[in-house]
């Protein structure tokens, strides 16, 4: 690390550390920041979708529009990328969107604890997906459900060789689907951090920096719901592939 | 003497990881640009075809996440 | 490395440690935000929607039904307004119609009337012609007899007349 630099002492990582709130060790059920922010999150999901729709009115308040919206937004995108029946598990989808969605706006609270940075929960989010999917795809279509890999529009000397490609990049796929929002979330804020380490250090021109951080969060913004998006939309392709594995 | 070296080692090849990110960057920028590039030949087509956009994108990102990720393992992990 | 040996490793995301703890608290999460979603906030969105929808349906329809009924009433309109030109039309047609028939027996009867004089002068011309002809051949019988018996030529009266009327004939 930096730390024989001088006075430039930039500590990138250590807003990641997870923390018990009442002090002593961490064991599984102690009460930690990783808690408390997943708590906010739900509250904030709870918030818009319980609280924001709570009029039921014909003509929706903004709350209830945004409500309103993000269900439309949701469920049409599962109709659109996993077909019509994959609707029946648009709840889970939904939490999954809400829940990815709210831990990364919080995270963007300065001093806040991303729990999307971290990839022991995006690696739980990608795998439950990942699981559940593969046995509804053995549940729904038995063996039939191997042709996934076995690409019958292929010539027949190249099938072998592409369904090993594709049996890779079918185990491949949680492992970036959990990366991608961990490294995602983890670069921005990371990034964030030594900037405003810069700022400290530069004295007079401590401004630069700050501007730079500026444009960065507002890029942060848009990463955190694009990364969103992008866990959600995934989980729809991966869904689509179980629901419909022919080629 | 040693660990001077392999620390040393480990900047150096954190550097270079992060060359990969730029591979990302290609990738990112070729996806966008041929998406615009199809959506100006045919507008009204390309409103249905922004979830691809986006899957394109995540894919060709991921990689550069994943090289991020490596110079991040040698800088603090190794 | 040394260093995060001395204070702790250093990337959090790769603390073993933590794990469970992460793991245990985001399934907790993720559980309550999934009874949440499920039982109260996406049912209840739905049905706001469904409302919504249903709502709009019945106004579209009650729109259409209007439109209907306007449609309706423009068409009536429109067969009344036909109707009276069809009426008027036909009352300028029969005042037409008879406004000629009285003009044609009028012309009708102008036509007898000037045709019954026509011939009626015909007739008195005809008659005044043959008294003038059988005038001039009456006295160009008594003339040739009297010039005849000037110059003491014995003719009598019938061959007189035949040779007169060739005469005239052949001057007519």
């Amino acid at each position: 690390m930096a730390e024989e630099s001088g006075g430039l002492v930039i500590k990138p990582m250590d807003q990641f550390r997870v923390e018990a709130l009442f002090g002593g060790d961490i064991a599984w059920y102690t009460p930690t920041n990783v808690t408390l922010w997943m708590a906010l999150t739900v509250l904030a999901a709870t918030l818009l979708m319980v609280y924001g729709a709570r009029g039921r009115a014909l003509v929706p308040s903004r709350a209830q529009s945004a409500a309103e919206m993000t269900y439309g937004f949701i469920y049409k995108m599962i109709e659109d990328v996993a077909g019509h029946d994959a609707v029946r598990f648009f709840p889970y989808i939904f939490t999954l969107f809400m829940f990815v969605l709210f831990a990364n706006l919080l995270g963007l609270i300065p001093f806040a604890f991303t729990t999307t940075s971290h990839i022991a929960v995006t690696a739980v989010l990608a795998f439950t997906v990942f699981f559940a999917v593969t046995a509804l795809g053995f549940i729904l279509h038995g063996t039939t459900f191997l042709k996934l890999f076995w690409v019958s529009s292929a010539p027949l000397a190249l099938r072998p060789v592409l369904a090993l490609i594709e049996v890779i990049s079918y185990f491949v796929r949680p492992v970036s689907h959990s990366i991608r929002l961990a490294g995602a979330m983890m670069a921005g804020h990371a990034v964030a951090k030594v900037f405003a380490g810069f700022a400290a250090a530069l004295g007079a021109f401590f401004f630069l920096p700050i501007l730079a951080v500026t444009a960065l969060y507002a890029l942060e913004l848009l990463v955190a719901v694009i990364q969103a998006y992008v866990f959600t939309i995934l989980t729809c392709v991966y869904l689509k592939d179980a629901l419909h594995p022919a080629h | 003497m040693e660990g001077d070296i392999v620390q040393m080692g480990a900047y150096i090849g954190a550097g270079l990881a992060c060359l990969g990110m730029g591979g990302a960057g290609i990738g990112v920028g070729h996806v966008a640009g041929n998406y615009l590039a199809g959506a100006l030949r045919n507008p009204s087509a390309a409103a249905g075809q922004t979830a691809f956009l986006f899957i394109g994108i995540a894919f060709a990102e991921a990689l550069g996440i994943f090289s991020f990720l490596v110079a991040l393992l040698l800088m603090f992990a190794v | 490395m040394a260093e995060s040996a001395a204070s702790g490793p250093g990337m959090p995301q790769l603390d073993v440690t933590t794990f469970s703890n992460q793991i245990f608290w985001l399934i907790v999460a993720l559980i309550v935000l999934y009874f949440i979603m499920s039982r109260v906030a996406l049912p209840r969105v739905a049905s706001v929607l469904a409302d919504r929808r249903g709502a709009i349906t019945a106004d579209i329809a009650a729109a259409e039904e209007y439109k209907q009924k306007a449609h309706e009433a423009e068409e009536a309109f429109k067969q009344a307004e036909a109707d009276a030109r069809a009426e008027a039309q036909r009352i300028v047609e029969a005042a037409k119609a008879e406004m000629q028939e009285s003009l044609n027996a009028q012309i009708a009867k102008a036509d007898a009337e000037i045709s019954a004089k026509s011939a009626e002068s015909e007739k008195r011309i005809r008659e005044i012609t043959a008294n003038a002809v059988s005038m001039v051949s009456d006295v160009s019988n008594d003339v040739t007899a009297d010039i005849l018996a000037v110059f003491d030529v014995k003719a009598d009266s019938k061959s007189v007349a035949s040779a007169v009327k060739d005469q005239l004939k052949g001057d007519a």
